[in-house]
């Protein structure tokens, strides 16, 4: 297996909120086309990571940079949010999920494309006289999300308002409405919580087809380790807000490093609490 | 029975013109959550803008009545909208993040500054116009009362109606709706999603202009003058209306509007037509009280 490109580089990331930092000096690789887990202790500044790729966060020093395969590098802390995902096609799901409740599922979708169908639109005059490129162009979103709904085993549900539904369920939508961006990095956080095993089983079957088929990079906090170990191709482990150790999931299972940030020492229990809040 | 006919008729048009109002406040509180208090004083700016419309109009010779009333609805929905945009622009987009209180404080400043704006330019005089749609139709000519619908009056229902449904078409049916509603139930996700939430921001301040710029013009038609305090009660009124329909729900908005202008033609026929202005914010007082989530709107729920 040849090394594959970095799509992803973040270098000598900081975050601080006041006195508080919430990731110190990290640097990381995310290659294209795998699956980079990222695990930690809770408060570690996995989420807080997040935020800073998708523009929420701004950086106190850093860069991030995207080697986007069409559009070339771009800087993701210099993006305001909606262009992390309109232009850099970077999109991210929640710990606690966040859809669009009184809308219905295709709806959820249907927002996520919203920028091609507005480009579609001429910004509403056209969507307003229902122009065939718009029409055209609206059945071609309403296709995909189709598709999605479809493989993600949605589709009779996608007429439900959102928020009624089922947790598990819910998780599963949210993913479709990030894959509706058309991503080439997919951030996902903690996507099995709260998710039975059989669950959990279909999302790694889900992750493996996403990248293995697709070739989309699937950036992953996670805390099951049944998902995490079983398809990343490489592991980041945080802690404090730094790197402690990368490598395959073999090697990081047996990092001593690791061992002690998981099991603890006693004295640092409650250090770190809200960073990833 | 036919005077009661006539105030539903009464009530049914101050009712569209305050529900034109009440949406603007409704969907402003929707999508940020604040009390667009400079709104009432919007809808003041767009009857001035008709007056002057009229005016030039006026001064052109112009007479075909149909012609005049579309070049001053597009006027004033221009220039209103424009009006909106930079209130948004320059009194509560600097304030977004900061406290609850502060775009509120900041709305009162506005809605301050444009009273006296209109007022030193404009002056403080009532400004008339020539009446443009006079006379009606007779629909009952009853023993000792005639039921008269005015040709002005059937503008306002009319236009109204058709408003609505154009309005709801498009929150329901277009990208910029569904942008607009998706910010409206999580702006952070919206934005994370590729929306442009500031853009969809000032896009609502500017439809609901456009909205109190449609009921500017009908009010300056239908009661012939203006002046620089209108928009005070016209938009407190609009607001209770959003109230009593439930703040955030646009049919309610205009359910609240309805029932606010029938409340009022109604209790100014029947008990004292001086004190109808209570009856509205005495139904504001019991509304907070008794039922504060409004008539269509949804309790909030707490989340944890």
């Amino acid at each position: 297996m040849n090394t594959p490109a970095t799509l992803l580089s973040v270098r000598n990331l900081t975050m601080r909120f006041g006195g508080l930092t919430a990731i110190d000096d990290l640097s990381l690789e995310v290659p294209a086309g795998r699956i980079t887990g990222i695990i930690g202790p809770n408060g570690a500044g996995k989420t807080t990571l997040f935020n800073c790729l998708t523009g929420f966060y701004k950086p106190t020093t850093g860069t991030l940079r995207l080697a986007h395969p069409r559009r070339g590098e771009m800087r993701l802390e210099a993006l305001p949010s909606h262009r992390v995902a309109r232009d850099a096609q970077v999109v991210r799901t929640f710990q606690n999920i966040r859809l669009f409740p009184k809308m219905t599922v295709l709806e959820n979708l249907i927002v996520a494309q919203h920028n091609v169908l507005q480009r579609a639109s001429k910004f509403s005059i056209a969507g307003l006289f229902t122009l065939p490129g718009y029409r055209e162009a609206e059945r071609q979103a309403i296709e995909r999300a189709a598709m999605w709904l479809a493989r993600l085993k949605l589709t009779h549900l996608a007429d439900n308002a959102a928020g009624d539904l089922p947790y598990g369920i819910q998780r599963r939508i949210e993913i479709a409405r990030a894959l509706c961006v058309d991503p080439v990095l997919l951030c996902l956080d903690e996507p099995a919580a709260g998710l039975n095993p059989r669950e959990s089983a279909e999302l790694n079957e889900l992750l493996l087809y996403l990248c293995g088929e697709l070739g989309i990079a699937i950036l992953l906090i996670e805390h099951d380790m049944s998902v995490v170990m079983n398809v990343s191709d490489h592991i980041g482990v945080i802690s404090y807000g730094r790197k402690i150790a990368e490598g395959t999931p073999a090697q990081v299972k047996h990092d001593p490093q690791v061992i002690k940030a998981y099991l603890g020492e006693d004295e640092e229990e409650d250090v770190k609490g809200g960073a990833a809040a | 029975m036919a005077y009661a006919l006539q105030q539903l008729i009464n009530g049914l048009t101050l009712g569209a013109m305050y529900g034109l109002i009440a949406i603007g406040y409704t969907m402003v509180y929707g999508i940020i959550g604040m009390i667009n208090f400079a709104h009432g004083d919007i809808f003041m700016v767009s009857a001035f803008i008709a007056v002057t419309a009229f005016t030039i109009l006026a001064a052109a010779d112009v007479t075909s009545i149909p012609l005049a009333l579309t070049f001053v609805l597009i006027v004033s929905i221009f220039f209103t909208s424009a009006y909106g945009w930079a209130v948004e622009r320059t009194a509560y987009r600097p304030l977004r993040g900061s406290t609850r209180l502060a775009p509120l404080i900041s709305a009162i400043g506005m809605s301050i500054f444009l009273q006296n704006s209109v007022q030193l330019t404009q002056g403080a005089r009532v400004k008339p116009i020539p009446p443009v749609l006079e006379g009606g139709i007779v629909l009952w000519d009853a023993p000792g009362f005639t039921v008269q619908i005015g040709w002005s009056q059937m503008l306002i229902i009319v236009t109204t109606v058709i408003l609505m449904t154009a309005f709801t078409w498009m929150i329901t049916q277009t990208p910029f709706g569904r942008q607009q509603r998706a910010c409206e139930q999580d702006r952070t996700m919206a934005s994370l999603l590729g929306v442009n939430v500031d853009r969809t921001i000032s896009f609502t301040f500017m439809l609901g202009a456009a909205l109190a710029a449609v009921a500017g013009v009908m009010v300056t038609v239908y009661y012939g003058v203006v002046d620089f305090f209108i928009g005070f009660l016209a938009g407190i009124k609009a607001f209770t209306a959003a109230v009593l329909g439930g703040i955030g729900s646009l049919p309610g908005a205009m359910l609240g509007g309805l029932l606010i202008g029938l409340i009022e033609s109604f209790w100014a026929a029947y008990l004292w037509a001086e004190y109808k202005d209570v009856a509205t914010f005495g139904i504001l007082c019991l509304v907070l009280m008794l039922r504060p989530s409004g008539l269509l709107g949804r309790p909030e729920v707490e989340k944890v």
